[in-house]
């Protein structure tokens, strides 16, 4: 299995404000009785549209202005709560391809990761920051550069550092954010650790 | 230097560290169900591999469960289509699969537990966040993602890295009317939502000891609302005891050898933890969430936080939960009025858990304003329950007795909030929308709090309402 090495992600981006999404708030549990995952993306954050919509305000994913953003950008502990896999999935299927935020839920970093989509932590400052250049110049291109640790923003002299944990950011580089080829090559030493685990080994 | 449980456990279970760094790590037991699953099969297929070791992944069905009919085909088509796409799988793979004919189907982390599958030492996986109750039986045992799942079905491991521990120390003795849901949510009240991402907590101290094995449950559940995904208890005499006789636990002779393994899978008396953490247990009252974070709860005599009270960070989720609660700050609590009371779910669906309540409800009726329902964890808890006469006490007191499930936790299946309803829930995410309506509000509680709601149709302090002193 060949994967693209993801070195950067270069798009549009949108900011999705608050702490704490969960992934609920992603993708609502009555969308999850399927079997496949396709044809998640048009239910991300379905309720909170609706729920912007009813209040008479605009959620930004309902915004023409960030139609075809492919970097959402939001606040702490993004992901937290269900290990639903649902939720990326419906990220990368509505366009999405990287993620900054202040900080990720472990759960959905790492579902987010063996799909190949870089989440990456920036500081609030700079988040602030640069939701704030989007919202003026939403056409802006945002470049979230893994090589050098940094986001930057096309025309304007907008860069900010980033961070990623170096089990995350490795493999995207090299094209193995999808561990199962690595893993199947482990399986003789699988086996051999299975024989040597008593609750395993018996049978 | 000594070495904590996760050292011990995680050391037996490496089986490799990958080019990344992070652990090729063996997960002995793999618990599976219909939403996480189906999808992990299909790619395990599509990529001409098979499932492993069919013989250490075990199946239940659970979310999409409707826990007012009992017969099939249920009259959600795709609910019905997800059972039968397990049932299928399980039986190409030769996957054990507790069935709803079984006697043995419930939510996951009630059905391991129970059959004695779930055990010391032991790593565990499961596509389900609240994987982490198993962790009081000293396992560590995370939720995973379907990608994950692929992976523990085709090769028995996963790639992960390893955690941090924190210890969180619980000691003394809890006042009468506060129990094990309160202690979690006061960590994580306390913790914040946040502040286990990267750790493992290890919980102990002598309210811990003191805590049953299904009390331990509760709170290991909790972890992940806490941040940290793993969570567990080191295993002792109470461990042993629930375990012993259980279908799946070692018989004969190899019980006493694998009571002598878990006894030495302990943390070290000398472990080095990467943090502590230290609450009093006398300190603890019984505590509700009043926003949509597990995090957001006070004690029963506490008012709804104005916003520029709270700490900077916090100020704007707070404003967002008094806006979806429609509960303006300074509220107090107790007196709020609730729609609905539920009582189970995978933190609170056990058989003590409906002991407790069914001990204070003799005699006594929901309000006639409250839809009240009681969803046992499994087909065994309502079995027992009902054979115990429990169930015939909840009707009495006006409760809906109900098929095991996940029920009203999540909103996957027919029992849903309706509109704005506020429900009074024994769960663990009061996430906007969690209880399947996308306004409705939920309040975390434990059961007997929430059959404190059920019989005044308001938040009650149960201390009062059943007279516990």
């Amino acid at each position: 299995m060949s994967l693209a090495k993801i070195t950067q992600v270069t798009g549009r981006g949108v900011h999705i404000p608050g702490d704490d999404i969960d992934t609920d708030r992603i993708i609502p549990a009555r969308f999850m009785k399927c079997v496949t995952f396709d044809g998640l993306g048009e239910f991300a954050f379905a309720d909170a549209k609706a729920a912007e919509k009813a209040a008479g305000r605009l959620h930004p994913l309902d915004d023409s202005r960030f139609d075809g953003a492919t970097i959402l950008i939001s606040g702490s502990n993004f992901g937290c709560g269900s290990s639903r896999e649902h939720a990326p999935q419906a990220l990368y299927r509505y366009g999405f391809r990287a993620v900054i935020a202040e900080s990720f839920a472990e759960i959905f970093f790492g579902n987010s990761t063996t799909l190949g989509i870089p989440c990456v932590k920036m500081s609030k400052q700079d988040i602030d920051d640069l939701s704030a250049l989007i919202d003026k110049t939403p056409s802006a291109l945002v470049t979230v550069d893994l090589t050098e640790n940094k986001v930057t923003v096309d025309d304007v002299a907008f860069t900010a550092a980033i961070s990623i944990p170096e089990q995350a950011r490795k493999p995207l580089l090299e094209g193995r954010w999808d561990s199962i080829a690595d893993l199947v090559d482990g399986l003789e030493d699988v086996k051999a650790r299975v024989a040597a685990i008593p609750y395993l080994a018996a049978r | 230097m000594g070495k904590t449980l996760l050292d011990k456990v995680w050391e037996e279970h490496t089986v490799r560290t990958l080019p990344d760094g992070r652990t090729q790590l063996l997960i002995g037991t793999h618990l599976i169900h219909e939403v996480t699953s189906p999808q992990a099969f299909g790619m395990v297929r599509d990529l001409g591999l098979k499932v492993l070791y069919p013989h250490r992944t075990f199946a239940t069905v659970d979310h999409i469960v409707p826990t007012d009919q009992a017969q099939e085909p249920f009259s959600d088509p795709l609910a019905d289509a997800m059972v039968k796409e397990l049932r299928k799988n399980c039986a190409e793979t030769g996957v054990t699969f507790f069935d709803l004919p079984t006697g043995k189907q419930g939510i996951v982390h009630i059905v391991g537990p129970e059959q004695g599958i779930t055990q010391p030492g032991t790593t565990i996986a499961c596509g389900d966040s609240h994987t982490s109750t198993h962790g009081a039986f000293g396992a560590i045992a995370f939720g995973i993602g379907t990608s994950q799942v692929r992976d523990v079905l085709a090769t028995q491991t996963m790639a992960i890295g390893k955690p941090k521990v924190r210890r969180i120390n619980v000691d003394g003795k809890l006042a009468p009317g506060v129990y094990a849901k309160d202690v979690i949510l006061h960590i994580i009240r306390k913790l914040g939502v946040n502040g286990g991402i990267g750790y493992a907590y290890e919980y102990g101290g002598s309210t811990f000891d003191a805590f049953t094995q299904e009390e331990r449950m509760t709170v290991c559940n909790m972890s992940i609302e806490g941040g940290a995904r793993v969570g567990y208890v080191n295993p002792d005499e109470t461990t042993f005891e629930y375990l012993k006789g259980r279908p799946y636990s070692p018989q004969g002779a190899e019980w006493d050898k694998a009571v002598a393994r878990w006894k030495a899978v302990a943390s070290d008396k000398d472990a080095v933890y990467d943090d502590v953490v230290n609450f009093r247990a006398e300190e603890i009252l019984p505590t509700v969430t009043w926003g949509i974070t597990p995090g957001q709860a006070v004690f029963i005599n506490e008012s709804i936080p104005d916003p520029k009270d709270l700490p900077e960070k916090d100020r704007d989720t707070a404003a967002e939960a008094i806006e979806h609660m429609k509960l303006p700050a300074g509220t107090p609590v107790e007196g709020i009025k609730v729609d609905v009371a539920f009582l189970g779910s995978c933190t609170n669906g056990r058989l003590s858990d409906l002991q407790e309540v069914a001990k204070h409800l003799k005699g006594r009726k929901v309000d006639p304003t409250v839809k009240a329902i009681v969803v046992p964890g499994s087909q065994v808890v309502a079995s027992i329950a009902e054979k115990m006469g429990l169930a015939e006490i909840f009707r009495e007191a006006g409760f809906e007795w109900r098929g095991a499930g996940c029920s009203m936790c999540l909103g996957m299946n027919p029992d849903k909030l309706v509109g704005d309803q506020l429900s009074a829930s024994s769960s663990n995410r009061n996430f906007k929308g969690r209880q399947g309506s996308p306004t409705g509000r939920t309040m975390l509680m434990s059961p007997l709090m929430v059959a404190a709601a059920a019989l005044t149709g308001k938040v009650s302090d149960a201390r009062k309402v059943f007279g516990i002193k």
